[in-house]
């Protein structure tokens, strides 16, 4: 109406006022309670450092029983790792290098504002490592279901050491079942995240879900970079009784 | 938005790091070194999982309050395990205190 701009002009409207002179036209994705697209982008991402934080301690408290009962039987521990699959155990672990490698170049393909298919490419490959990941763990689970070494009732062990076996079974199902259960919530992260990206949300003014839901696949790597020698590699050298 | 952009060439670097530390934490566990066989695992893993916080992670760009949060879980982590094993490892050192309620298992 252009007209009554020149001739008429309103009052305005209280509960919808006009933008104030220090506000500078703003980001449909900023949030009415931050000034700036940084300061935003920076409370996102120490909100996620302080979850890590307390992921830290909840898997902190898998690693101390692991050090209290490992320390109790250490050859027990040896002859039961021992049983593990380190090829399996190892090629995991590349995988998911390799998955954590594709989520940064995912991250810096959304803060260089490179195409939705660029991005999306990255954050579909993370998922197929993922996938992978999960697949090879299965094949591992299996054989131990196979081989009787789940603990509980049937739990069989032919070694020195039954009984140290039986906790190291406990806690390797305890702490990579935890693992696991990250990853799938990983994936589903990255089902959504994906979806965003292929509607065009992510450039390099606004890139913040790709960067938290980064921050959180490299922690579930970091927990694994840890699991994988304290659990597979603890009986690389174990001679038999 | 101003956040630090990485080239390409340093992700890949950092990736190639943690193949390599993953190849040789696999090769030193086939050698029996003794106890020195937890020290080597554990320091590659802690320096693995440095190159993904301080790269991967952007911490290294990060502001100094995210530096303090990061750290602050790790050095929470620590104070759970230096106490909890101040408690089991030096269970029946004191005289008239009772042996260690976890005790080495020694055979069948």
């Amino acid at each position: 109406m252009p007209e009554s701009q020149s001739s008429y002009q309103p009052a305005p409207v209280a509960i919808h006022p006009a933008p104030a002179a220090e506000h500078p036209p703003t980001h449909p994705w900023l949030q009415h309670h931050f000034d700036s697209m940084e300061q935003q982008a920076e409370a996102s991402t120490l909100g996620m450092w302080v979850f890590l934080c307390t992921e830290i301690l909840f898997f902190g408290g898998l690693f101390m029983a692991y050090i209290v009962y490992r320390h109790a039987s250490p050859e027990g521990w040896q002859e039961a790792s021992s049983e593990l699959n380190r090829f399996w155990g190892t090629t995991n672990t590349l995988v998911l290098i390799c998955s954590s490698l594709t989520m940064a170049l995912a991250v810096r393909a959304a803060q260089t504002s490179q195409s939705a298919r660029t991005q999306v490419s990255w954050l579909l490959g993370t998922m197929v490592f993922g996938a992978a990941f999960l697949g090879i763990k299965a094949i591992e689970y299996y054989d131990k279901f196979k081989h009787h070494h789940v603990p509980g009732p049937n739990f069989h062990w032919d070694g020195l050491y039954p009984k140290p076996a039986e906790q190291f079974y406990s806690l390797y199902f305890a702490m990579t079942g935890l693992h696991a259960l990250h990853m799938i919530i990983g994936l589903g992260i990255m089902t959504v995240i994906a979806i965003m990206a292929g509607r065009k949300t992510f450039d390099a003014e606004y890139y913040t879900p790709v960067e938290v839901a980064g921050l959180y696949w490299h922690f579930v790597d970091i927990v694994w970079i840890f699991l994988f020698p304290l659990l597979y590699l603890v009986g690389g050298h174990f001679k038999g009784a | 938005m101003s956040g630090h952009v990485a080239p390409k060439s340093m992700y890949i670097g950092v990736w190639l790091a943690l193949v390599v530390g993953t190849i040789l934490t696999y090769l030193a566990a086939l050698v029996d070194l003794g106890a020195l066989n937890n020290v080597v695992m554990l320091v590659i893993a802690c320096t693995k999982a440095t190159l993904v916080i301080l790269f991967f992670m952007h911490v290294r760009w990060s502001s100094r309050l995210t530096w303090v949060v990061a750290a602050s879980g790790f050095f929470w982590l620590l104070i759970m395990f230096s106490l909890t094993l101040q408690d089991y490892l030096t269970r029946g050192w004191v005289a008239g205190t009772a042996a260690g309620i976890i005790t080495p298992f020694t055979g069948r």
